[in-house]
């Protein structure tokens, strides 16, 4: 299958655990498993609006990721592990969401907090913030699209995260380091972040310099413009298939914003 | 650096001999294989703190002992950051063990011994040495602090009097020698008693000097300090059982050092790529084999163990065995990866089998079988349905060890709120303890605690969600002979014992 009708079908097809397995292509992530491992107590909540969904729970465990590969700014070197793992967590996420075809917008961050040291459940934080906008997720997912697009939910996990971790990161910088993630994703202009992203490759994250930045322990004092002082990694440039597939993400983000 | 614990004073050590080296203390009490880990109880010996300029402590019910400490005593409440313990240690008769905390210090603990009058006093443990092993350091060249905190600590089997460990940072690996002395040298003729030299003129005999007894001291050196060698940090070190070799690993890199020799080490294992872009798998623990020298593995942050023989190549990174599980497909999730990273490794002392730690399990694998473990115990399986919540607040990341007890049957490692958990591998019981000063009362036994997943809660379970996971035990140990334990809570030290009788 070719073309947007695919990638629709794909995300139609992670809605209900039911049709997962005959939908989702080999080897990427079982939605069910998604579903209930990751957004954690929607299991036990009764009467609560119907879990987030998959693409929006995706992105959100996507940002969340890259602000903590880029919260290690610090004057002790970074864990090399725990950056690697979380490393590798975004390339899986980003992998799939190429074979999906799925890119969501993100959206402005909303006001939440998330104690450290307790559990939190995320599905809540998601609830709270849909409470605010007063609207309630679809149970289709066509029409779920654009709602989630547009939904803040992504946004108060992201700053649930930088208010979490502000005793550890440097508060002022991190906004502005995701908006101008965020920047280049909608655009795929160059952003003034050249050295992080790739020219070619538009919204697809130069993962791999932000690992060599972490990795090289080129994080110094200085930690503010952590993203300027990661060095450019010179990564390959994209395959001509990602490139094909990126071409077909433009057309379905298109179609979708216009719907 | 020389420590005189003035405790000493007040207690009567004209009948202490030194050593034994070659014995155990004591007679062995019979090992859970015997009684059953589920069925014995445990019961707390002493909790231990180690607050920063003291080194003394405090046992609540011994009141003597209670007078003689006041004067040095400091508020419980005082817990710094950097009296965090990150590492526990008995060494090989079990009469020592040793503490390693986030300021770089290294406590010793003795085991009492045993005497007619205060019978109750035996198996409880106290200071014996306390120095600092590791400072913080600046590098330079990365602009970057190196932490002092000790990851791990691991004691070389006694060959005099004297006792040896290896301490390690994320960079430096000491060896220390901690000596006593109770004699000193009296009568010479160059010096006065206070070391002064005397005037020539006034010397007017001769006498040789002799040895007179004198309060005993214990004094810590540093005999070599292994430095230079590791770009990445220390995670393991681990003693050869030719004891002349020892090994340190770090996230990418193990070194094999001869402990004679501080200048040199060789590289034995390198996963490190050509290019670090493609760096996605860590090395997070290893360990030599307890009898044949020439073997051991690590584990990976994919949840790989690879042992490797050194016979095979000066390089070892082909391994000789690999042992991975398949991953079951029914939970895989985007965290499946993270929580099968492998957090700790240990030989069992019979050297058949390893232990694997990873976030929600542990695991024993048969050497001989490399396709998977032959056992499998969930640690705190109710964590499942909060990875999202837990990679959020990092926890997910937290690296928990794991032993083995004495005779390899059974098996123990630590979780949140306190708690730490024991797998008897041939009844298969496990319990569940916990380590913290409002639930136990010296000498009581530890009631078994019990959490709650789902459903009505019973009257004394606990809640997934109420369960504290800023309090977790990441280090445990158990003695190599006895059924007594030593839990690092944060900057408390519990020691348990197994109640006989």
């Amino acid at each position: 299958m070719e073309g947007p009708e695919s990638a629709m079908a794909v995300v139609a097809g992670l809605r209900t655990p039911e049709n997962v397995t005959c939908v989702l292509p080999r080897g990427t992530m079982f939605a069910r498993g998604l579903k209930r491992k990751c957004w954690d107590g929607d299991e036990d909540v009764e009467g609560a609006p119907a879990a987030p969904s998959y693409s929006l729970q995706r992105q959100s465990l996507l940002d969340m990721s890259l602000v903590k590969l880029q919260l290690c700014h610090t004057l002790v070197e970074p864990n090399l592990c725990r950056s690697v793992l979380i490393a590798n967590t975004v390339r899986q996420i980003q992998e799939e969401m190429t074979q999906d075809g799925a890119w969501q917008l993100p959206a402005p961050p909303v006001a939440g907090r998330g104690p450290l040291d307790h559990l939190v459940s995320t599905e809540i934080l998601c609830r709270a913030a849909w409470e605010q906008q007063g609207q309630r997720p679809a149970p289709d997912l066509p029409s779920e699209l654009p709602g989630a697009l547009g939904a803040p939910a992504p946004g108060s996990a992201q700053s649930c995260i930088w208010e979490a971790d502000s005793s550890r990161g440097h508060r002022g910088s991190f906004p502005k380091s995701l908006d101008q993630i965020f920047e280049t994703l909608e655009s795929r202009a160059p952003s003034p972040v050249e050295g992080l992203f790739a020219d070619a490759g538009g919204p697809y994250y130069d993962l791999d310099a932000v690992l060599t930045g972490m990795v090289g322990g080129k994080s110094g004092p200085g930690g503010g413009d952590g993203l300027q002082a990661l060095a450019p990694a010179g990564a390959p440039p994209p395959s001509a298939s990602c490139k094909r597939d990126l071409g077909e993400l433009d057309h379905v983000v298109e179609i979708l914003v216009e719907t | 650096m020389v420590l005189q614990p003035s405790e000493r004073h007040y207690r009567d050590w004209s009948h202490r001999r030194l050593g034994p080296w070659c014995s155990p203390t004591g007679s062995p009490a019979p090992l859970s294989c015997e009684t059953g880990c589920g069925e014995g109880s445990w019961i707390l010996v002493c909790r231990l703190l180690v607050p920063t300029q003291v080194s003394l402590l405090s046992m609540e019910e011994d009141i003597d002992t209670r007078k003689i400490n006041n004067s040095f005593l400091r508020d419980h409440s005082y817990a710094t950051e950097a009296d965090i313990i990150s590492t526990v240690e008995f060494n090989h008769t079990g009469e020592l063990l040793a503490t390693g905390d986030k300021g770089g210090r290294v406590v010793i603990f003795q085991r009492e011994q045993e005497s007619k009058n205060q019978v109750h006093r035996r198996g409880e443990y106290n200071v014996y040495s306390t120095f600092q092993s590791h400072e913080p350091e600046f590098d330079y060249l990365k602009s970057l602090e190196i932490e002092e905190k000790i990851n791990k600590i691991r004691w070389l089997p006694q060959q005099n009097a004297a006792y040896f460990l290896l301490s390690t940072n994320d960079k430096t690996v000491k060896l220390w020698k901690v000596s006593e002395r109770d004699k000193r040298p009296e009568g010479y003729n160059l010096k006065d008693e206070e070391g002064r030299l005397r005037d020539p003129a006034t010397i007017t005999t001769l006498r040789v000097p002799v040895l007179r007894p004198m309060d005993l001291m214990v004094e810590a050196t540093p005999r070599r300090v292994f430095a230079n060698a590791h770009t990445y940090h220390i995670n393991s070190i681990s003693v050869n059982s030719d004891y002349e070799t020892y090994m340190s690993a770090d996230d990418l890199r193990i070194n094999l050092w001869n402990f004679e020799i501080t200048n040199q080490s060789f590289n034995i294992v390198d996963i490190k790529p050509a290019n670090m872009e493609e760096l996605t798998e860590v090395i997070t623990a290893a360990e030599f084999h307890p009898h044949h020298c020439n073997t051991f593995v690590y584990s990976s942050s994919k949840g790989t163990i690879r042992l490797c023989d050194m016979r095979a190549s000066a390089l070892c990174d082909r391994h000789t065995k690999f042992f991975e599980e398949p991953e079951d497909p029914s939970n895989r999730s985007f965290f499946s990866e993270i929580i099968s990273s492998i957090s700790d490794v240990k030989f069992s002392h019979s050297g058949r089998y390893i232990m694997t730690r990873d976030y929600l399990t542990v695991k024993v694998w048969d050497l001989n079988m490399e396709s998977r473990p032959i056992e499998t115990y969930q640690v705190h399986d109710y964590l499942r349905s909060k990875l999202c919540s837990l990679y959020e607040n990092d926890c997910i990341f937290d690296k928990f060890e794991c032993v083995w007890n004495g005779s390899d049957s059974v098996i123990m490692t630590g979780s949140y709120n306190n708690f730490f958990r024991m797998f008897d591998r041939n009844t298969k019981r496990d319990v569940t303890l916990e380590a913290s000063r409002e639930n136990s009362k010296p000498r009581a036994i530890l009631k078994p605690r019990k959490v709650c997943v789902g459903g009505k809660r019973r009257k004394d379970e606990i809640s997934v969600d109420s369960l504290d996971f800023s309090k977790k035990i990441l280090h445990t140990a158990w003695h190599p002979s006895e059924n007594i334990i030593a839990v690092a809570a944060t900057n408390n030290l519990y020691i348990f014992q197994d109640k006989v009788n």
